[in-house]
């Protein structure tokens, strides 16, 4: 028995130190910097101004609408396209399936560096530019995709939409597999149509899966920052600056290392809230 | 047999063809659309590696030439060393995350110490942490305090042990039948033997379902490597092609051509362990 607690003490010594030295430090200082005005020799104790000037800066509560906004759009709508694309892909053989599940898929192996150029080759403002030739097809006229406050946040979401599509389609597939027939059969005696199986047997029973697939989303959602910092910058005039992006600039561009820590640990307190509700609404249904 | 879809037979046959037919061609205009970006990366690397001016795109390229691809290598002198960088990293992380967490998942699933459940939780609570909390105190702790930056050990360490790897190992090595690791203590075997022959050999697809999706998500990360690597001997791939663009222009050709180079890697793993990289999508989402 102690022999036991030995080796689990060896075993998970790496990991433990990584975890201290790299996780709660880390969080710990975050803590007390978000109360300081950092300077490398010696910070000096400012206690609450950074939370005060965070919430009354308005560009944190643009930040924040961004970022709901984003999330708000991006994650049902992947989510519903997915689900169809997995109930479509639900007849085929298991080969055509893989098929389609590794054409959806790939962009997720992709450099984002790199396809964040591709989407902004696409986007590009000049008529020439893919979106605006397809666009015209449809009798629209020249868009300034990226740059125009109308339309850059549409832009991230749609490309956002596309890049995660196969996340979710693999799940989903993998959740509308695990159905066991009989059910399908109970709906049938009872003379249930296609739509009625999809609504009234296949969307209960994966319910857990959406719920998942909801809660990571957003949160990924919330912590989003590389593509607007590459593909607009936050801009135009802050319309697709998000929270990631916001403490970023903070940090790393205004070298507000305080305040950029307040806001993170403030960021993670709304994430927190939805960790939580994730537990309230599987109600121990789902696993991850 | 009964599903989801109506099954036609004799004389009806040919309506379920249609179906099929019908839902094949909506999921490959869908898959065209996700394959895009990745179509129009392979095409353009292709084209002469001037910088681009708005007009000259073409989803057809009209000649084909690897100038691109010289101009990448020779464009600094280090275009093959990011190369090189990458896939150090991404080994080293992988290999020591794999090991790791092998150990602490196997030590929190089925050994009994003081403090198993509250380092367990500690894990929990950390993976639900937003990066942007940690991302300061990280850099600060790396570029002032340890004054490490530009090197591989910055760029390692604080992905050594992922917790969400420990997670995912604990959570799959709670399924192995405890009675085997038993019997083999009875018989003498050690704690880490144990480990070696009994939990290794029965979790290989678990374990290389880790690998593969630690090396992938540490081959395409940008974010950190971006942030602690100013010297371009140092950079990755991800953070390298970023030097092919400009505040005004793009060579974007060449950076094309780099992003081909480093997706083909990832692409042949993809299509070689097409299961894997699946799998590691739906583990911890889905049930059973």
């Amino acid at each position: 028995m102690k022999k036991e607690a030995m080796w689990a003490y060896v075993f998970i010594l790496v990991p433990l130190c990584t975890f201290i030295v790299f996780t709660l430090y880390p969080v710990i200082s975050a803590a007390v910097i978000s109360f300081q005005k950092y300077k490398p020799l010696g910070s000096e104790w400012v206690g609450l101004d950074n939370y005060i000037n965070t919430f009354k800066n308005g560009l944190f509560y643009k930040a924040l609408k961004n970022t709901l906004v984003y999330s708000i759009i991006t994650v049902p709508v992947s989510m519903l396209l997915s689900f169809m694309i997995s109930i479509m892909i639900l007849p085929f053989r298991k080969k055509l399936q893989s098929v389609f599940k590794a054409a959806f898929y790939l962009p997720a192996i992709a450099s984002g560096v790199a396809l964040s150029f591709v989407w902004k080759w696409i986007y590009d403002p000049l008529p020439s530019g893919l979106l605006n030739n397809v666009v015209k097809m449809f009798g629209l006229s020249n868009q300034n995709w990226l740059g125009s406050q109308k339309t850059a946040m549409l832009s991230l979401i749609i490309m956002a939409v596309f890049a995660g599509l196969g996340q979710n389609v693999i799940i989903y597939t993998a959740a509308l597999l695990g159905i066991d027939s009989t059910y399908y059969e109970a709906a049938d005696i009872d003379g249930a149509t296609f739509f009625q199986k999809v609504r009234y047997v296949v969307w209960p029973i994966v319910k857990p899966t959406t719920v998942f697939l909801t809660i990571t989303g957003v949160i990924n959602g919330f912590q989003s920052f590389q593509n607007a910092y590459l593909m607009t910058g936050g801009g135009p005039d802050n319309a697709t600056t998000m929270a990631g992006l916001l403490i970023f600039n903070r940090a790393f561009t205004y070298f507000e290392y305080g305040e950029a820590c307040a806001q993170a640990l403030i960021l993670a307190a709304i994430i927190a809230v939805f960790a939580v509700l994730q537990f309230k609404l599987s109600s121990g249904d789902v696993e991850y | 047999m009964m599903g989801l879809y109506k099954k036609y037979s004799g004389k009806l046959k040919y309506k379920g063809k249609i179906r099929n037919v019908i839902l094949a061609a909506v999921l490959f205009t869908i898959a065209l659309v996700t394959l895009f970006p990745i179509y129009y990366m392979a095409i353009s690397s292709f084209g002469a590696p001037t910088e681009a001016g708005g007009a000259s795109y073409s989803l057809i390229p009209k000649h084909f030439t690897l100038d691109s691809y010289k101009f990448f290598f020779s464009f600094s002198t280090y275009s093959f060393r990011w190369l090189l960088n990458s896939l150090l990293v991404a080994s080293v992380v992988t290999i020591s995350n794999v090991i790791f967490a092998t150990l602490a998942g196997y030590a929190f699933a089925k050994l009994r110490f003081p403090g198993c459940k509250v380092f367990f939780f500690v894990l929990l609570v950390a993976m639900m942490v937003p990066y942007q909390v940690t991302q300061v105190p990280l850099y600060i702790l790396i570029v002032n305090v340890l004054k490490i930056q530009d090197t591989y050990m910055a760029l390692v360490a604080p992905t050594l042990v992922t917790c969400y790897n420990v997670f995912l190992a604990k959570q799959f090595f709670t399924s192995l039948p405890t009675s085997i690791i038993e019997s083999a203590k009875i018989e003498g075997c050690s704690q880490p033997m144990i480990v070696w022959k009994i939990v290794v050999p029965l979790s290989k697809t678990i374990l290389s379902v880790m690998a593969i999706m630690t090396f992938l998500g540490e081959w395409n990360t940008f974010f950190w490597p971006f942030l602690v690597c100013n010297s371009e001997s140092m950079q990755t791939i991800q953070v390298g092609l970023k030097n092919f663009s400009f505040a005004n222009t793009t060579y974007f050709a060449p950076m094309m051509a780099g992003a081909t180079i480093s997706a083909l890697p990832m692409f042949i793993l993809f299509f070689s362990l097409q299961k894997y990289f699946l799998e590691g999508v739906t583990v911890g989402a889905v049930k059973g």
